[in-house]
């Protein structure tokens, strides 16, 4: 059937399944935003294209769904940039299109013209320039296919003005197949038994998982292989959720601000099974001295995130969820033994560990923003869906909000975007509309897509939005505190603007708490009114993130409180 | 660790950008390229293009696996070893006196070399073979002063099943 390029995108988008894109118009996507005005598709106008992307990305975490943005050429496209990097840090599933100058002007720097595939080609799993509307509908059919399977990750397509207003014969494109792109979903049968040799004679493993798991759906079969052959679980800061914080033999997040008993349990494990992570640097501190006891399995779908950072004993390419589920029927119970007398001693010590030093603060005048944060979980019986900003904040809400499902914690993990956590929030609400959604947030990265509150009003989202307002770019200072002889270069907010005032301005609510007893109030006030909320904690102003290992140093020599 | 020269062949889509991609992946991560070539094969929506690189084992390995997951990338192959051929073809503008042409050309013949192109003071030599034979072929031509020196670095193809 002949259509126009601006239908054909329409109707893959309806093949997709797609009922929400984030966006904002301009010159370059008119044709399409004609023709979205005449489907179901909701379009969510956003107030900067960098929280189209965020927005899209938190609803795709949110609902394990792909998150679809549209914008304009030339800065609307450059404003997504940082959208897209934190998507593919994280391996988010997400469509950005974006409109460009016809074909004919292309490379004659025309008005909002840039090379979007050029500046996006190494922060997105893929991108693509389409040249003809005869091409559009395959190609955005590819973007949805790239995005979401093997290890997933945002697709550019960058569509010409010509070619969305261009006609076309479309037909349904059906599957995608490409000889270029096979991921690995089994994972190898010899692989795997090696790892499960490992796993039945370790005698104090331990198991770290990370936002592979998550991804996959693999929690269940992770939480069952755990707790059948009674191996402690920690997460790296993307895997939170994908083993019940409540249980037991959960050892808490690893890495530079990771609990006591997950960083001592690494340096004292003789077998690390290490599924869906990818090791980076906040996770491991020193290379060498990482699991250096220890015999370490990994599993991943992206054969590039085995030894990229840590040598690998046994390798095991495949999808985490299937992999496990592998593991999970080649156990033998008779070889794995009475599992109850042969943890005694290494959970025993990991007892110890949990008891000597847990996650803690001391209470005084003023408000600590871990009581906040504590209070939040509390009040919504741990149910919420979080989503942070970048840094102290962020830190604060891992270690002390326990998640017990995934896709309920919503973080820029691996490319640390501050200003993420309020359009994720906004695209969290939008796939879950029941839930209650709270961003986390730091009075620092608040500030840099504020603008969104004007979005989250607009569609009367009732997000909550929980400053814990230090005054500083606390993680910064943090750092400069400990390593920088306290000088505060910087990182001090002594202008920022009244929150509640702010909110109000905004047409949302606006409360603030500045002494402890005034918290709870305050956050149930804020919790159960189904509007957006902005409360402002005023909290310790040089309260710091503890547990902290330093840049560079082994897991084990953390600075305590 | 030890830093060794590698040679690796892939298959690519042939499409606009395909070779940014792959340069850029080396750029991006760090890797170094010693030299790139590439071309259209027989089918033509598919490019051949050979990467020498200067990398240490695990670095090597890091690499085919980057390049492996590259979209475009339909098969890499690793060009090292016996069961390879690899050939380079170098043009060398070499500055001679009158008196010095019968040397050169002596040079060119062992070498099984061409004249591509002549005139009174200079002599454009074409070269094939092997890196090293290539390098050799060189470094006899050098004294004669080399104006001006394109190489296209390692192509190959790995050897059938006899």
């Amino acid at each position: 059937m002949e259509m126009t390029g601006a239908q054909i995108m329409m109707a893959v988008l309806k093949e997709e399944g797609v009922d929400t894109v984030f966006g904002f118009p301009g010159g370059a996507v008119i044709d399409i935003y004609d023709e979205l005005a005449r489907t179901d598709i909701r379009h969510i106008l956003v107030r900067h294209e960098q929280g189209a992307v965020h927005a899209a990305d938190g609803y795709a975490r949110a609902s394990g769904k792909v998150g679809v943005c549209l914008v304009t050429s030339g800065p609307g496209a450059t404003n997504t940039v940082t959208g897209i990097a934190s998507a593919y840090a994280d391996s988010i599933p997400v469509v950005i299109l974006t409109g460009q100058v016809p074909t004919h002007l292309i490379g004659n720097d025309a008005f909002q013209e840039v090379d979007i595939v050029g500046i996006t080609r190494p922060c997105t799993k893929h991108n693509y320039l389409v040249k003809s509307a005869a091409d559009l509908g395959r190609t955005i059919k590819e973007a949805f296919y790239l995005a979401r399977s093997g290890r997933p990750g945002p697709v550019l397509v960058d569509i010409p003005k010509n070619v969305a207003s261009g006609r076309a014969d479309y037909q349904p494109v059906g599957e995608i197949r490409m000889r270029s792109y096979n991921p690995t979903y089994q994972p190898h049968p010899k692989q795997l038994r090696s790892a499960v040799r490992h796993i039945e004679g370790a005698r104090r493993p331990m198991i770290f998982a990370g936002g592979g798991v998550i991804l996959s759906g693999g929690s269940e079969e992770l939480t069952r292989l755990a707790r059948r052959a009674r191996i402690p679980v920690a997460t790296s800061l993307m895997g939170l959720g994908a083993f019940p914080g409540d249980d037991p033999l959960f050892l808490g997040m690893l890495g530079m601000h990771g609990t006591y008993a997950a960083n001592m349990s690494t340096g004292a494990c003789d077998l690390l099974l290490g599924v869906g992570v990818r090791f980076d640097d906040r996770v491991t501190g020193k290379t060498d001295a990482f699991a250096s006891q220890a015999t370490i399995v990994h599993i991943d779908i992206d054969p590039t995130s085995i030894r990229k950072n840590i040598p690998v004993s046994v390798p095991v390419v495949g999808d985490c969820r299937i992999s496990l589920q592998r593991l999970n029927e080649m156990i033998d119970d008779t070889r794995l033994g009475n599992t109850t007398a042969k943890r005694a001693d290494w959970l025993t010590r990991i007892a110890g560990w949990k008891d000597s030093q847990p996650l803690s603060y001391q209470q005084d005048k003023a408000i600590k923003p871990q009581y906040v944060v504590n209070q939040v979980h509390a009040l919504t019986r741990g149910e919420a869906i979080i989503t942070t900003e970048v840094g102290q904040n962020q830190m604060w809400a891992a270690q002390y909000y326990r998640f017990n499902r995934p896709n309920h914690f919503i973080t820029s993990g691996g490319l640390g975007t501050m200003g993420f956590g309020l359009p994720a929030a906004i695209g969290a609400q939008i796939a879950c509309p029941d839930k209650i959604v709270v961003d986390i947030a730091g009075d620092g990265s608040i500030q840099m897509n504020i603008q969104e509150m004007a979005t989250a009003v607009q569609y009367e989202l009732p997000v909550k939005i929980v400053i814990l307002n230090n005054g500083y770019l606390g993680m910064v200072r943090q750092w400069q505190e400990l390593f920088y002889g306290k000088r505060y270069s910087a990182t001090c907010m002594n202008c920022a603007p009244d929150f509640v005032k702010l909110a109000e301005a905004y047409g949302a609510v606006g409360l603030r708490a500045t002494r402890p007893e005034e918290v709870v109030p305050v956050l149930n006030e804020g919790l159960a009114v189904r509007r957006p909320v902005i409360m402002d904690f005023v909290v310790e102003a040089e309260e710091g993130v503890y547990p902290m290992v330093p840049s560079g140093a082994p897991l084990t020599e953390m600075l305590l409180v | 660790m030890l830093q060794e020269k590698h040679v690796m062949t892939m298959l690519v889509d042939n499409e606009p950008g395909v070779v940014s991609r792959v340069a850029g992946l080396f750029s991006g991560k760090g890797f170094n390229i010693e030299s790139i070539c590439g071309s259209p094969t027989n089918d033509p929506q598919v490019s051949r293009i050979t990467i020498a690189t200067q990398a240490n084992a695990p670095v090597v390995e890091q690499i085919e696996k980057q390049l492996r997951k590259l979209v475009n990338v339909i098969k890499l192959r690793s060009l090292n070893g016996p069961r390879c051929v690899r050939r380079e073809l170098a043009l060398a503008c070499v500055r001679i006196k009158p008196a010095q042409r019968a040397e050169v050309l002596r040079i060119v013949e062992l070498f099984n070399g061409k004249i591509a192109d002549a005139g009174a003071s200079h002599l454009i030599v074409e070269v094939s073979g092997e890196q090293e034979e290539v390098q050799t072929a060189l470094n006899l031509l050098k004294p004669f002063g080399i104006k001006k020196l394109a190489r296209t670095g390692p192509i190959g193809l790995i050897r059938e099943p006899t």
